[in-house]
């Protein structure tokens, strides 16, 4: 895979280009500023990009808001977010620009190497992968709201998982259960949130922007 | 502002009532201030100069109410019985101030809020007049209604013409006009001088500012505690376990295993903390946003569902943004947890040079900021801004809570840190 990297800490930039390095995954571009990922993202066209939020000149969101202009102008642009923070309402605007092939997690899932490398090759597959704490703090947070009312418990859970961009035998794994029980929880799911199948949306997809992005 | 016709003349007739309180009040007044050199005096005190306070205070509401005219107090705070007695004794403070005016209103202000129902007597007693005067002239020798002499049917007539004519003037004219004076002569009355509106400022300032050292002293502890539970000891927990692996290496290394897995978990139980820590005291959203956007995140992780509406065309200072913020986070919260409401409204924006947040929920209401500690909590923080936190909440719902800071917007360029 083609990786353009931005990240303003060195020893960071650094251990992410080895570690990818390590998986036979080639940083094209290392950059350490907003207007400097912008071009790379858009002249280059990577095959996934991995974003530190907080980037010069600004020290703001100027990461969020290359990736959010570079997924404009290049739809579907695989964008992996890196945050020492997750902020729900910066998910929500990356969203804003799609909800496949991009992901928001923690600065530190770094240190778990071979679970990072798999989280960015999921989205630049056209997956998602949302950090469990940004999915926790919504879900949380909207458990009262009709329709999310009426799921149980464990439904809950297996859509935290989905949330995060887990595949049936991941959340099966996450949650300790057996795969055929976790497509009877999605099962569920759907019906309870009145997603009914269809050939054009992805139906996992649609059930966690229903959460995300209310 | 003063409407016309029957609604000035009630006023003035409220006035009266209040002036006619005041009559009550002051042989009290004229006992309590003889025996201040008793023992019995300085008990009476605190009683006394709460009853005219809640009179003045009533008074000076009405003024600003009905004539828009604000008669500014400046009670300097007292704690003792003592200080009431200086206070009452020093010629220019607000307490003695009150007791003056307390003396003088039943007269002055007490005519003068008569004068509406005086025209209306006066036009029924020319009414009757022009009834039964001719012939209550011939019992009592002569009659007179205003300057005319009424002895037969024609100036019977004319006094009952001009008699007619006292009612429109005493409820449309005599009240509004009355009210209006009344309002500025308890100005003349009250209103404390320049010296004494700038020490009872400086008072205020003095009581905001060691609140904020206060607040600002507590925080550094708070976080100093949480660092020294938290990340610190989570990090020299970690020190010690590398420790034991490095140990373990030879001789057994499935325990080396356990032993890293844990100390990599101690590593995000310690970067977790250390990113609450971070966000109690300046959340990384308000930093990079604004408040209206840190404002909006609030509303996407509160339990209530919320709408924002945001009008703010660029930031306030920073410690306004953080103390305004971190109101509204509680206020949202307690909302969640206490009101029972579903929904939530929030609405910002910067108005007439102040900076005016409204949070809104559809619960049971019953909210009070005299005895929520949350509450008070808020409005002392608001209170090093000049800021104020107004709370609307009935029994039954909905509650309405306002705060407002006097600030200006400074340029819309996010600031690095």
């Amino acid at each position: 895979m083609r990786v353009v990297l931005a990240e303003d800490h060195f020893l960071l930039r650094d251990g992410v280009t080895r570690l990818l390095g390590a998986f036979g995954h080639e940083v094209v571009a290392a950059v350490d500023n907003g207007p400097d990922l912008l071009g790379a993202l858009t002249g280059l066209r990577p095959d996934v990009a991995v974003v530190d939020v907080r980037l010069p000149p600004t020290f703001s969101d100027e990461g969020l808001r290359a990736a959010v202009a570079a997924r404009t102008e290049v739809p579907g642009l695989p964008v992996l977010l890196l945050s020492q923070y997750v902020e729900p309402l910066y998910a929500h605007e990356l969203l804003t620009t799609g909800s496949e092939a991009v992901g928001y997690v923690l600065k530190e899932r770094v240190s778990n190497g071979a679970e990072f490398i798999a989280t960015i090759e999921r989205v630049a597959d056209g997956g998602t992968a949302m950090d469990p704490e940004v999915v926790a703090k919504l879900v949380t947070g909207r458990s009262r709201d009709e329709p999310f009312a009426a799921l149980t418990p464990r439904e809950r859970e297996v859509l935290q998982c989905l949330a995060q961009g887990l595949s049936n035998a991941g959340s099966a794994e996450a949650l300790f259960i057996t795969e055929k029980a976790v497509a009877k929880h999605i099962g569920n799911i759907f019906t309870k949130l009145d997603l009914p199948p269809s050939e054009t949306a992805n139906r996992r997809v649609l059930a966690v922007l229903a959460y995300l992005d209310r | 502002m003063t409407r016309i016709g029957p609604t000035g003349f009630r006023r003035s007739l409220t006035l009266w009532r209040l002036s006619l309180r005041a009559f009550c009040l002051s042989p009290w007044l004229g006992v309590v201030y003889a025996a201040l050199t008793t023992r019995l005096g300085p008990r009476l005190l605190p009683g006394a100069v709460r009853a005219t306070r809640a009179l003045a205070d009533r008074q000076r509401a009405l003024a600003l109410e009905w004539s828009g005219v604000d008669v500014p107090v400046a009670y300097p705070p007292a704690e003792t019985a003592g200080d009431l007695r200086a206070q009452l004794l020093d010629r220019d403070s607000q307490v003695r101030r009150d007791w003056r005016w307390v003396a003088v209103d039943p007269y002055v202000g007490g005519m003068l809020a008569f004068v509406p129902t005086l025209f209306l007597l006066s036009g029924v007693w020319g009414l009757s007049t022009a009834v039964f005067g001719p012939r209550l002239s011939d019992d009592w020798g002569s009659l007179w209604y205003l300057f005319i002499p009424v002895y037969d049917t024609a100036s019977a007539g004319l006094a009952g013409v001009l008699a007619a004519l006292a009612f429109p003037l005493a409820l449309f004219w005599a009240g509004p006009y009355v009210v209006r004076r009344h309002a500025r002569y308890l100005r003349v009355m009250l209103a404390p001088d320049e010296a004494a509106l700038l020490a009872a400022r400086v008072e205020h300032l003095r009581t905001t500012r060691s609140d904020a050292t206060d607040t600002r002293f507590a925080e550094i502890r708070r976080i100093e505690r949480d660092l020294h539970d938290g990340a610190q000891a989570r990090l020299v927990a970690m020190g010690m376990t590398l420790d034991a692996a490095e140990h373990l290496l030879e001789s057994d290394p499935d325990a080396v295993r356990d032993l890293l897995v844990e100390a990599r978990q101690s590593s995000t139980a310690a970067l977790k903390e250390l990113r609450d820590l971070v966000k109690g005291i300046h959340p990384p959203v308000l930093a990079d946003r604004g408040l209206a956007d840190a404002v909006r995140s609030l509303a996407m992780i509160s339990p209530l569902r919320t709408e924002v509406v945001a009008d703010l065309e660029a930031r306030p200072e920073p410690p306004v943004e953080s103390a305004v913020y971190f109101a509204v986070s509680e206020l949202l919260a307690n909302a969640a947890k206490h009101s029972g409401a579903g929904r939530g409204w929030i609405d910002l924006r910067h108005e007439d040079g102040s900076l005016r947040v409204t949070v809104t929920d559809d619960g049971h209401g019953g909210a009070d900021a005299a005895r929520g500690t949350g509450l008070r909590g808020i409005e002392r923080r608001l209170a090093h801004f000049d800021g104020v936190l107004a709370v609307s909440s009935p029994v039954g719902g909905p509650t309405l809570m306002t705060l407002e800071v006097p600030c200006a917007l400074s340029s819309p360029k996010t600031t690095s840190c």
